[in-house]
């Protein structure tokens, strides 16, 4: 439907919705140079509020469990999701295609308080581990798609031809398969990273009293009384993400692309 | 297809971890939570032990006659379900111009376009909530700019903050990519042949929007609402920051099961309710928006059996 003449009306509706979805982070980013604890009037430029972010070491703590939580989830469902995206593909076991879509088909919620009480069940102590278990578990489902996908647009003549010409299986898996699917298994890997990093109904039920992420330490600061610190931490996230995006369409292109 | 081993043998080695590992993370505790919905909460919160003192097991159906002998639970359902439909809704007419603009760009234009529909999506979820409290705020510019207006036809300050307006707002801003990304994926397949064809027919613009785009892109409509309407009703953040008393929604009453009053059964019950509904409403949805093609007008159905 490519290339075909676009009525005014169009334009401008989508213009509004474009407006509505970046003008609060337009805002978010403006007040974080806001010399003022009130997040109301422009008073004047400064970079204050991103010093006492550096000085804050709750702050920081979060941030690095944060990072340590999607390093190991990320890797963790990456190798799980990249099995059950192979598993998937040839449709066998039945079972593990209900594991995987019924996770996302669910509210967030009902994982959150279900795996709560299994891990008080469990007499698990409440923390980083249980927080990370928790993610693997979310995280697995949407590698598998994302490889799934990837498996099915791959010419499996490929391989055959591989194996015509004598090589092993584990030979032709290494320099066929593997090469052909990879982009689709570091786009789940980018994936599961952000979906961990971004985290906040699972870990909210699974963190327990003592451990915090930054979206919990975000959430805590924001509930009592926000102030232009918290504009900080956002702005640093937003850069963060777009390097990552850049970073992403640098190593594979189309990887953003949603249809193939 | 190219794993390192072809037989049985090796296909089950591969499906064993993930398979193990969601049985353990996720199906195990989704019966268990089944099963606590029909347990007895102990005295200090959680669960009382499964087999009671006169050693027969400790089941009961209290849980859910509670739910639905209560209005005050039932009316938390219905403003949910209200919460969720509402925003389904807004998603749906504001970003369906949004995804027909994109299906109609050029190639180099539409890559752009659908990044700039995704980023917002890929910034932090409570970001994008508190750039609203920030929004709404009592000294909020949106509340000042609504307050000029009121207060010379005298309606009070008008607080936007904590009120079902603030919730169905938020929530339409962080669901609005779910909706656009579906209708994308589905406008941008359409043959331009059926528009052409209707338009020599002597279609207007809209009698093609009716009775073409908006008939074929029914599959896409229904995968979108389900995206936003799903994560919509069991949300416990949004009408938490924003919501007050008033904006409440049963994911908050979830939350205050397991957290505070700590009475496990009950949260089940909340639990597995929303779920049963989001979904039997979902697939109640994709019934009804199956396309079907005898219920086209008789114009249309040639047009797009043209296409077929």
């Amino acid at each position: 439907m490519g290339g075909r003449r676009v009525p005014a009306w169009m334009w401008i509706a989508s213009a509004i919705a474009f407006l509505f979805l970046y003008l609060p982070l337009v805002v978010v980013v403006l007040f974080s140079f806001n010399d003022s604890r009130l997040n109301a009037t422009w008073v004047g430029f400064t970079t204050s509020w991103y010093g006492k972010l550096f000085g804050d070491e709750r702050m920081l703590a979060a941030a690095w469990n944060s990072l340590l939580i999607a390093v190991v989830a990320s890797l963790a469902s990456t190798v799980l999701g990249t099995m059950a995206g192979f598993a998937l593909s040839r449709g066998r076991p039945r079972i593990l295609g209900f594991l995987v879509f019924a996770p996302i088909a669910m509210p967030e919620i009902l994982m959150g308080v279900a795996l709560l009480m299994f891990y008080v069940l469990l007499n698990m102590t409440l923390g980083l581990v249980s927080i990370t278990l928790s993610h693997i578990a979310f995280c697995v489902s949407y590698v598998a798609i994302v490889v799934r996908a990837r498996l099915a647009g791959m010419d499996e003549s490929l391989v055959e031809a591989a194996r015509d010409c004598g090589a092993s299986p584990p030979l032709a898996f290494r320099h066929v398969t593997l090469p052909l699917i990879l982009p689709g298994i570091v786009a789940g890997a980018l994936m599961a990273f952000t979906l961990s990093i971004d985290d906040f109904v699972i870990t909210f039920f699974t963190a327990g009293a003592t451990a915090s992420t930054l979206p919990l330490q975000i959430y805590s600061m924001v509930k009592v009384a926000a102030t232009p610190e918290v504009n900080a931490v956002s702005t640093l996230m937003l850069a963060l993400t777009l390097l990552l995006i850049t970073a992403a369409a640098r190593v594979a292109p189309g990887i953003l692309r949603i249809n193939q | 297809m190219g794993a390192p081993n072809r037989g049985s043998r090796g296909e089950w080695l591969v499906a064993l971890p993930p398979l193990a590992y969601l049985v353990l993370l996720f199906a195990l505790p989704s019966a268990l939570m089944v099963l606590a919905s029909f347990r007895v909460a102990g005295e200090f919160g959680g669960l009382a032990p499964l087999l009671g003192a006169d050693g027969h097991p400790n089941l009961t159906f209290e849980g859910y006659a509670r739910l639905f002998a209560s209005p005050i639970y039932l009316e938390l359902f219905l403003r949910s379900l209200l919460y969720a439909a509402a925003t389904t809704a807004l998603c749906l007419v504001a970003g369906y111009p949004l995804a027909m603009l994109i299906a109609r760009s050029s190639a180099r234009w539409r890559d752009l376009l659908l990044l700039l529909v995704i980023l917002p999506f890929w910034t932090n979820f409570l970001i994008r909530v508190y750039a609203w409290m920030i929004i709404l705020g009592p000294s909020g510019w949106m509340s000042r700019l609504v307050n000029f207006f009121a207060a010379p036809l005298g309606l009070g300050p008008v607080t936007l903050m904590f009120s079902p307006f603030a919730v169905i707002l938020v929530l339409v801003y962080v669901h609005l990519p779910f909706m656009v990304l579906p209708l994308y994926a589905n406008l941008e397949k359409h043959d331009p042949a059926l528009i052409d064809a209707a338009q020599d027919l002597g279609a207007g613009a809209w009698a093609r929007f009716r009775h073409v785009t908006w008939p074929l892109s029914l599959p896409g409509v229904f995968a979108g609402s389900a995206l936003v309407f799903i994560p919509a009703f069991g949300i416990f953040a949004v009408p938490d920051l924003v919501g007050g008393t008033s904006g409440n929604m049963v994911g908050n009453l979830i939350r205050q099961q397991f957290l505070e009053a700590r009475d496990w059964p009950f949260g089940s019950v909340l639990s597995i309710v929303l779920t049963v509904v989001a979904l039997a409403l979902t697939g109640l949805a994709a019934v009804a928006a199956r396309p079907r093609r005898a219920g086209l007008d008789p114009a249309a159905r040639a047009v797009a059996g043209q296409g077929a």
